[in-house]
């Protein structure tokens, strides 16, 4: 199970990547493995807002739902639609092709609450 | 008689397996405040001999359809139920199965089903359809809710051409769900599409219709649905009867997103009104699929490449999604799907036309002489299928009810039930020539 | 698949069916009429034969009560009694139309008026709707009359609490009826939490629902407390039937003050599953809620029977007629067959069953609870988890050895949960049998936990790709 050094995370297992002009977020791959066979994906419409932690979308198993949480406020300017029929693509590549929406966030000191890739992996290892 | 195997010695064996002494201490954490102390004011048990006697006794304070001519319908319809259908489902394998969660050891139920939904689509026109709901009211009504929801509107148009049963059940849900309801009075037997155009606006949600209605019309169905799709975000739901549907057109064509209805015509018996066969279809759209209530199968394949089938997209279901969940359906009509399965596939394609033309046929030719005799009219002229409105002129209709009740007809269904004149009178395919012919002698003579 | 599709037994021509010929002239269709005929449906062309041959294969691939243990937690999966469907059959009782007079049907109007007071005495309940036709169509006409209730009242209630051990269906349920749902968790010893009870409640509560024995089996000894608190706040307690075969003749939900509750006849009271449906699932009430119930609600006078329609308070009706008859007249029949001394038999049995093998499996097992259970018991695979396989694989190994598997994964308080209930109609060799299964199975784990992994091996298909299923859906032919 890999966790990505230049990433921040959060405890609901979502990681940030901080592009130039917004944020990736995704689900991590401690989150992909535990969920299983992703089937179906519910993400927001663009130009949506969200508060941190609020819910932004819904990931579904076969025999699971999980709602997504927003680690940091912003508004969505781009969620990935190849997962509409693609929802494997989050357990095949959930860093890279699996990411699923991009934002541009409200307020960029809310970063330093999230945590590092060495603090994520201490977190996973107590769950 | 009480179905127990096991004998005072082995009970005992088991208490001792267990570390008790006496059954009673099995239930000794139940506090003696709640504890029902005296014996249950039940009748002892008693034999299968007594049973049927009792029942046969019992049964003879009735009098069933077949010791009559019956004309009833109003929703519940008296059709031919092949023999067969009774043989198969009396297998025990498919009788007393539970739903079936363990695909593995449960493919006989899991097929049929699959079978039942490709019918149902093929019949409605639609491309989805769940593998059965409560009841056709319940189905209606947990379609409008789900038209509500996908809409996100809460105002449902009600035309009164509904069959009112149904138009109740979709309230009761409506106030849990707290849908606004606007009620269309008809003129005639029939909806007039200008009150639809006048009523529809930016907050209407669902538009309700009944296909062909409950006084037996087809309403303007291609007018209506040109008026309702104007606005994409409409979902139109259509009831319609499975039976007619060897003869009709598709609702599919009239731009329904959600087609329900009673399949108890379909091979089911009629019970006095249950167990009765919800089906409810929609249109083949994932966000359509993502709101349908009910368990769907799927066909898929298993890790040595064998086709087989499943319970798919359980996500949406009360046992994993809970208060979220699409609907709080669990147990269904499992049973009368398969009825409904055989039926379909015994009448076939040639044959399920045929009992609508059947139908057609020996309605109208009844319709056509009872609107020729004096003091009678026809109030639906000649737009219906197998079902019309008898109006009596000069006499009360709950008279000529019970005067025919007497020499063993049932004439129809009371409209002033619902606050309404005439009589709704159903012919299925199983009325016969002489029937049909001494129903009218009799209306002559009255 | 193992027998392939009814359309692929299609020959154009054939056929299955016969009608009488037509005797009446044909009439035209309307020019209007016409245009709504459709050109054709694409059914199967099939012969009696075939049809016949097609679906008795399907049932060989099914698995019923009648083949053998089916230890379903919380579905109570008894023996369904063959003369009960020879009653049913009876065609004077059957072959009835929902709009026939009801002086033709005043057999069946007793029958009915007799279960009613049968689930009365047993529930200690005041009146009772027979009209909803399953468990959950029971819970949300129950709270639709609580909801109807606090209108009448003219006070606004908004909450329905639920343990996180309820069943599904509650939840769903309160949802329905437009309620939002507080979920309440369970303390160490699996029963409500009265703390996180106490804590819950306000006046916006209107009501709590709870199963008594709960879906772990046990027995909410501090009942009389949790009703008090409940109505201390002026909510209502509704109480979930589902595990009724545990108490019948031995306690009753009017005694331990439940204002209203739904059956299920057919897990109490023996009616078959039918592979998913139909049930029946009445709800009995205290008289201060009976006005509210589905109309019409059946009566009885010096000479008759009657529906009675107008109930000014009325919910509304829930279903197009009377609800599930054929099933009720089932559940008649089993009742008079066991008589009121047989249904305190029939829960002291399925008790015993239930604890037997419990005792038999709780040093293979983890046992979640020690609580002492009913009818009922949950235990948790995760000892066999930790072993190499899951509860799914020694649920889906089971089926190789020609039983069915419990509940599982269910309720969500426990892991690798596996919910067992044999009900009183299994015999001792069977129980045996079911238990040196589940030990073989968790031995075959320790010495080879690929072949549990991999299971079933036996069935007609073998472990089935859901995930594909729910991705690329294929829902008819």
């Amino acid at each position: 199970m890999s966790v990505k050094d230049d990433l921040y995370y959060s405890e609901d297992h979502e990681w940030i990547r901080e592009e130039e002009e917004y944020l990736l977020i995704g689900i991590t791959d401690f989150a992909q493995e535990e969920l299983g066979d992703i089937v179906f994906v519910e993400l927001p419409e663009v130009d949506e807002e969200f508060d941190k932690d609020d819910s932004f979308g819904v990931l579904e198993s076969v025999k699971a739902v999980s709602d997504t949480f927003i680690p940091i406020s912003g508004r969505v300017i781009e969620v990935n639609e190849d997962l509409i029929d693609n929802p494997e693509l989050i357990n095949d590549d959930p860093y890279g092709d699996g990411w699923l929406i991009k934002v541009d966030p409200a307020d960029d000191s809310e970063l330093d609450e999230l945590l590092s890739a060495e603090e994520y992996a201490e977190f996973i290892e107590e769950e | 008689m009480d179905y127990i195997s096991n004998t005072p010695a082995e009970r005992n064996k088991m208490l001792k397996e267990i570390g008790l002494e006496a059954v009673e201490d099995l239930f000794k954490m139940i506090p003696k405040e709640v504890k029902a102390d005296e014996q249950l004011n039940i009748e002892s048990g008693i034999s299968e001999l007594e049973l049927m006697r009792k029942a046969q006794l019992t049964a003879k304070k009735n009098k069933s359809i077949d010791q009559q001519i019956s004309f009833l319908g109003a929703g519940a319809y008296d059709h031919y139920v092949p023999g067969i259908i009774d043989a198969l489902i009396s297998r025990s394998e498919f009788y007393t199965a539970y739903t079936p969660y363990q695909a593995e050891l449960s493919q006989g139920t899991l097929e049929a089903i699959y079978e039942y939904q490709s019918m149902i689509c093929d019949l409605t026109g639609m491309g989805i359809t769940n593998a059965s709901m409560l009841d056709g009211a319940s189905a209606a009504a947990e379609a409008v809710a789900m038209g509500a929801r996908i809409s996100r509107r809460s105002k449902v148009l009600l035309p009164d051409t509904i069959n009112p049963a149904y138009r109740e059940v979709i309230k009761t849900y409506g106030a849990g769900a707290e849908l606004e309801f606007i009620n269309l009075n008809s003129e005639q037997e029939i909806i007039d599409p200008s009150l639809i155009e006048k009523e529809i606006d930016a907050s209407t949600g669902v538009v309700v219709l009944q296909y062909p209605n409950f006084y037996g019309s087809i309403e303007k169905m291609e007018e209506i649905s040109k008026i309702i799709n104007e606005d994409k975000k409409v979902v139109f739901v259509i009831i319609a009867n499975p039976i007619l549907l060897g003869l009709l057109k598709p609702p599919a064509e009239f731009g329904a997103d959600i087609v329900v209805g009673e399949a108890q015509s379909l091979g089911n018996g009629l019970n006095y009104g249950g167990p009765n066969l919800g089906f409810m279809a929609c249109k083949d759209d994932r966000k359509m699929l993502r709101q349908l209530p009910g368990r769907i199968v799927g066909k898929t394949k298993d890790v040595e490449g064998k086709e087989g089938f499943v319970l798919t997209l359980q996500t949406r279901e009360q046992h994993i999604r809970r208060e979220k969940a699409t609907s709080n359906i669990c147990t269904n009509e499992a049973l009368n799907a398969l009825m409904a399965t055989i039926y379909l596939s015994t009448m076939g394609k040639t044959g399920l036309r045929e009992v609508g033309e059947q139908c057609y046929h020996k309605s109208h030719y009844l319709a056509k002489k009872i609107d020729q005799l004096p003091g009678y009219e026809v109030a639906n002229k000649d737009n219906f299928i197998h079902e019309f409105i008898l109006k009596v002129k000069n006499k009360k209709s709950n008279e000529v009810l019970k005067k025919l009740i007497q020499q063993d007809i049932l004439l129809g269904f009371d409209l002033k039930r619902i606050g309404q004149e005439g009589i709704l009178v159903c012919v299925t395919e199983k009325r016969t020539k002489a029937e049909l012919d001494k129903l009218i002698e009799k209306l002559e003579v009255l | 698949m193992e027998e392939k599709l009814i359309k692929d037994y299609s020959s154009p021509g054939r056929k299955g069916y016969s009608l009488p010929p037509l005797e009446v002239e044909e009439s035209e269709f309307n020019s209007e009429l016409s245009d709504y005929l459709r050109e054709d449906v694409q059914l199967p062309e099939v012969s009696e034969v075939d049809v016949i041959r097609h679906y008795t294969a399907l049932s060989e691939m099914n698995y019923g009560v009648d083949s053998g243990i089916y230890p379903l937690g919380s579905c109570t999966m008894k023996y369904n009694p063959k003369r009960n469907e020879r009653v049913a059959r009876i065609a004077a009782l059957s072959n009835l139309h929902p709009y026939q007079p009801e002086a033709q049907l005043q057999g069946s109007l007793e029958i009915l008026y007799q279960l009613k007071l049968d689930l009365a005495e047993i529930s200690a309940m005041d009146e009772i709707t027979l009209q909803p036709a399953s468990g959950a169509h029971g819970e949300f006409t129950s709270l639709m009359i609580v909801k109807k209730y606090f209108e009448d009242k003219e006070e606004k209630r908004t909450k329905v609490i639920v343990p996180d051990s309820a069943h599904g269906t509650n939840p769903a349920s309160a949802t329905m009826a437009g309620f939002e749902v507080v979920e309440i968790a369970s303390n160490e010893r699996g029963m409500v939490d009265l703390e996180a009870l106490a804590e819950a409640l306000d006046q916006d509560t209107a009501a709590l629902m709870l199963t008594n024995p709960n879906t772990l089996g046990i027995f909410e000894e501090d009942i009389l407390k949790i009703t008090e608190m409940v109505h201390e706040v002026g909510a209502l307690v509704y109480y979930d039937g589902a595990n009724m075969n545990a108490i019948m003749g031995y306690a009753k939900p009017g005694l331990m003050n439940f204002d209203l509750m739904h059956f299920n006849l057919h897990k109490t009271f023996s009616t078959p599953h039918g592979g998913g449906g139909p049930g029946s699932g009445p709800v009995g009430v205290k008289d201060f809620l009976a006005p509210y119930l589905p109309k019409p609600v059946l009566k009885k006078d010096e000479k008759k029977y009657y529906w009675d329609q107008k109930r000014p308070k009325s919910i509304g009706k829930v279903h197009s007629f009377y609800g599930n008859y054929g099933i009720m007249l089932r559940a008649w029949a089993y009742i008079k067959t066991v008589g009121g001394a047989g249904l305190k038999k029939t829960t002291e049995n399925a008790v015993l069953n239930a604890n037997y093998l419990k005792s038999r499996l709780k040093d293979d097992f983890e046992l979640p609870y020690a609580e002492d259970s009913l009818h009922e018991f949950v235990l948790s695979g995760s000892r066999q988890k930790a072993e190499g396989a899951s509860t799914l694989h020694i649920a889906k190994r089971l089926l190789d050895y020609d039983q069915y598997a419990p509940t599982i994964y269910f309720p969500l308080v426990v892991k690798e949960a596996m919910m067992i209930e044999p009900t009183e109609t299994e015999n001792i060799e069977t129980l045996d049998h079911f238990v040196e299964t589940l030990l073989t199975i968790s031995r075959e784990i320790k010495e080879d936990p690929e072949l549990v992994k991999n299971a079933p091996h036996s069935t007609t298909v073998r472990k089935l790709d859901e995930t594909e299923a729910a991705r690329n859906p294929n829902l008819h032919w």
